[in-house]
């Protein structure tokens, strides 16, 4: 290993700690609430990991689930690091979902591997676009890019479910919904009862990538650079602008492929409202990942575990499933906590 | 016995011995300077006292008592009264109630309500006794630093503080005010208060203090009485050896690197910073900018670098990249604020160095950096510009502040342009790197770079201009020789009661 990399290591530790640390207390918190609730916290807990990782089938849904908090979290995480909130995830994933799917049912005859690589591509530039509409708005129009990418979801996904029941309905047009995609622009299953594809490994890569982009690429540093200060870039010839429409484009993008291999990877078609919230989540993960690629994976990893498993959790003690809502927002709070604390730290040292 | 002694300090950050067995001792009616350059400990020792730090070792006697403070609260509960480099106010309380702020009785007769109007009365007490003019009702932000600065030497006075702490007062005040400020704590010890006064400015701590107490790199060089010592013993016990002033060689100008003629630019606010200025600067010659700050001299730089936009008039470059990308590595730009506009306080010093030729050789390409080489031209710039550091992998806010300078000068210097533009290059500085940044400024003009210094120091512009061009209101006031003016000159061309010919003519 390099020495540069090496230099990271304590770095890495320290958030990787401190992210451990904030699940366990959120978890230690949580157990008052279902001790309170009457059941017993134990219980509730090992029903959790057997529902998220106790079987192969188990481990199936939670990795399938794993795969768009992946993008989603990239997304935020991406956009994070150029000081950019992107609170649009959820509407650039419908974007990319709508692209693949037209890709992957009106283009048919080609090979699979063209045929997935089209509809791939499709979807990150579908959510690029969406992406790089906040983008352009920002860095031109100096308008606020939570706002607009906050309208901009409402845009997308009601769009989509416009073109569901209408123009892109499947014949006849009882049900609202696309047709499936082409057989050619189908992911390889690898465990067809939970819906599991390839696309984990896709979203792995794209981690991967997303952190080498980062940190060893000019465009990466620069990026990142215009993140920390606007002005110290501005006058080291970083133009501004550009960097700040292309993050949120590839933002964008990466949120796209959410939606994108959710249609490839399992369901086929396009429903309205078919996501349950990955954009939206995805603040969370990279919350959670400390806006790391890597971190983001773990962090990706860890909520779709807590909701697959919820349910075994609710089978087994009666507990809502709701509950797992407040074991995330617990995580976040503590993390923020911790922000605090080195805050303050920070400001008695200088 | 002294009210405050230190023994044997020692305080290790990793990597750095902030504090070594350092003993310092303060006597009640007394100005103890303590004297040292940006990174030598001042203000570590005097955090350990406060209890903001707890020393690894040593101890520290309080009238006799052994003390050992683990937050501020008990420190200002033992007498001891901190006004920081950074003020610790809030800026939209009034002034009474940021100094009662904290405390538990903030009235007389001991009832938990607030009683700001004794405060009050009592602080205007304080105040007029030491000439502290304030006016309570004030809400902080709408004062001036130097009032603020009085806010917070209220603040310890309010709460009965023996011994007072400023780090570096002066930094932020104006000439008038540290003759203001001077005064106030001459009335102070002669009420029989201690006082601990920080700073890296040697005349200053000759015209206020009773003893000096020198630091460097962490250990107390010497503790001298201002009576018996001189501006350049200061020096030596500061920087270890003589302070010689550069000496400055005639120049010998090439081709033209910058033409302007009647430039205008306008500021942040859309007033009209610099209104039909016009001047060249030729390889191998510093032109000093003149003037008092704000006169225009920061727009005027920046529409050079080309982050501002000219309104009116002609900048040329000739010889220079005519694309925009490689124009800014053309032109070095040592800015007036490194926070702002300098560095990446929180990126590693590798990746500050590297900024501006990241995606090129030796440094990578546009897809991939070479962290290694980066790394290894950190190493170098850490020791050819002695920049004081572990390594390259820390981040830049860790430096202080006259290393984070040297780490721009790096940057800018090490991309080999041929034009430099130096706004306020040692603002902040103490006398080693001040000196430091003079020489390298120097042997850059003498291998043929253009330099276009920007100061309000006009022992700066002296020492180091071939040519000196005065700004007033955005204007050029007129262009001299360096070798040919006196400061009298130049001084009535910066407050602009003279022009050029005017001002000559009247001194000859
Ligand atoms: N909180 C800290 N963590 C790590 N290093 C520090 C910290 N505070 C100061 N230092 C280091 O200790 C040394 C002394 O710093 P400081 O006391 O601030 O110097 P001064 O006040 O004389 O300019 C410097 O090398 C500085 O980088
Ligand atoms: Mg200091």
């Amino acid at each position: 290993m390099s020495e540069a990399a090496a230099a990271r290591i304590p770095e890495v530790l320290r958030a990787t700690s401190i992210s451990l640390a904030a699940i366990a207390l959120a978890l230690a918190a949580s157990a008052v609430l279902i001790l309170l609730a009457g059941a017993d916290p134990l219980v509730a807990y090992w029903a959790l990991l057997q529902g998220a990782v106790g079987d192969g089938f188990a481990l199936g849904n939670t990795l399938a689930r794993t795969t768009p908090l992946i993008f989603t979290g990239l997304a935020v995480a991406f956009a994070f690091r150029c000081n950019l909130l992107n609170i649009g995830a959820e509407g650039q994933l419908y974007a990319g979902a709508l692209a693949s799917v037209v890709i992957g049912i009106y283009l048919t005859g080609l090979p699979a591997v063209l045929h997935i690589a089209l509809a791939i591509a499709g979807g990150f530039m579908a959510g690029a676009a969406w992406g790089g509409v906040a983008g352009y708005l920002r860095s031109a129009r100096g308008i606020n890019e939570i706002i607009s990418t906050i309208m901009l979801n409402f845009v997308a996904i009601f769009f989509v479910s416009y073109l569901v029941h209408g123009p892109l309905a499947e014949p006849p047009g009882f049900f609202h919904q696309t047709a499936m995609v082409a057989e050619s622009a189908r992911l390889p299953v690898l465990y067809a009862k939970s819906d599991l594809s390839i696309a984990i490994f896709i979203a792995v890569g794209f981690a991967l990538v997303t952190a080498y982009v980062l940190w060893r690429t000019p465009f990466g540093l620069k990026l990142r650079a215009v993140g920390e200060s606007t002005g110290t870039a501005r006058f080291a010839g970083v133009p501004v602008n550009r960097y700040v429409f292309g993050a949120m484009s590839v933002s964008g993008g990466l949120a796209g492929l959410a939606g994108t291999t959710e249609m490839i990877g399992g369901q086929y078609r396009l429903l309205d409202f078919f996501s349950p919230g990955y954009g939206f989540d995805g603040i969370a993960v990279a919350f959670l990942g400390r806006s790391d690629p890597i971190g983001v994976v773990f962090a990706a990893f860890l909520f779709a575990a807590l909701r697959v498993g919820a349910n075994q959790m609710q089978r087994t003690t009666g507990l809502p499933t709701s509950l797992i809502l407040v074991i995330q927002g617990m995580v976040i709070l503590f993390i923020l906590g911790v922000a605090v604390l080195e805050w303050h730290r920070r400001r008695r040292r200088g | 016995m002294p009210l405050l002694r230190m023994e044997r300090i020692t305080k290790t950050f990793p990597g750095v011995v902030a504090n070594d067995r350092v003993d310092f001792a303060v006597d009640r009616g007394e100005i103890h300077a303590l004297l040292g350059e940006n990174g030598s400990g001042k203000t570590t020792l005097m955090n350990a006292l406060y209890g903001l730090h707890r020393p690894d070792s040593g101890r520290m006697l309080l009238d006799g008592e052994e003390v050992g403070f683990t937050s501020p609260i008990d420190a200002i509960a033992a007498g001891i009264g901190m006004v920081h480099q950074h003020f610790m106010l809030v800026p939209p309380l009034t002034v009474v109630e940021n100094i009662v702020l904290g405390l538990k009785t903030a009235n007389a007769r001991g009832s938990p309500l607030l009683d700001l109007r004794t405060a009050a009365a009592r602080i205007r007490e304080l105040a007029a006794a030491h000439g502290l003019d304030i006016d309570t009702d004030a809400q902080v932000w709408q004062l001036p630093v130097g009032a603020q600065q009085r806010v917070e030497i209220l603040k310890a006075l309010y709460r009965d503080a023996d011994l007072l702490i400023l780090d570096e007062p002066t930094a932020v005040l104006a000439p008038s005010e540290v003759e203001h400020l001077i005064g106030v704590l001459r009335s102070l010890a002669a009420s029989g208060k201690a006082i601990i006064f920080i700073s890296h400015k040697l005349n200053e701590v000759m015209e206020v203090a009773d003893r000096i107490s020198v630091l460097r790199g962490g250990r107390l060089a010497g503790t001298v009485a201002a009576a018996e010592t001189d501006p350049s013993e200061l020096a030596r016990l500061m920087v270890g050896r003589d302070i010689v002033p550069p000496r400055r060689r005639s120049s010998r100008p090439g081709a033209p690197v910058l033409w302007i003629e009647d430039l205008s630019v306008r500021d942040d606010r859309g007033l009209r910073a610099v209104d039909g200025v016009g001047f060249s600067l030729f390889e191998g010659e510093i032109l000093g900018i003149a003037g008092v700050d704000g006169n225009g001299q920061k727009e005027l730089t920046e529409a050079i670098a080309g982050v501002r936009a000219v309104e009116d008039g002609r900048l040329d470059l000739p010889g220079l990249a005519p694309s925009r990308g490689a124009r800014f590595r053309d032109i070095g730009h040592v800015t007036e604020d490194r926070h702002q506009t300098g560095l990446l306080m929180s990126f590693r010093l590798w990746e500050n160095l590297a900024l501006k030729s990241s995606g090129r050789p030796p440094f990578g390409s546009p897809f991939w950096l070479r962290v290694g080489a980066m790394r290894d031209a950190t190493v170098r710039a850490i020791e050819t510009f002695s920049i004081k550091a572990p390594g390259p992998d820390i981040p830049a806010s860790v430096l202080s502040g006259g290393n984070q300078q040297k780490l721009v000068l790096a940057r800018e210097l090490g991309l080999g342009p041929k034009l430099l533009l130096a706004a306020q290059p040692t603002r902040g500085l103490d006398v080693g790197a001040t000196e430091y940044v003079h020489r390298r400024l120097l042997a850059a003009r003498d291998d043929g770079m253009a330099i276009l210094l920007v100061s309000t120091e006009l022992d700066e512009i002296l020492a180091l201009s071939d040519r000196i061009l005065v700004m007033y209101e955005g204007r050029a006031m007129g262009q001299v020789n360096a070798d040919e003016v006196t400061r009298e000159t130049i001084g009535l061309m910066m407050s602009g009661i003279a022009s050029r010919e005017a001002a000559t003519g009247s001194a000859s």
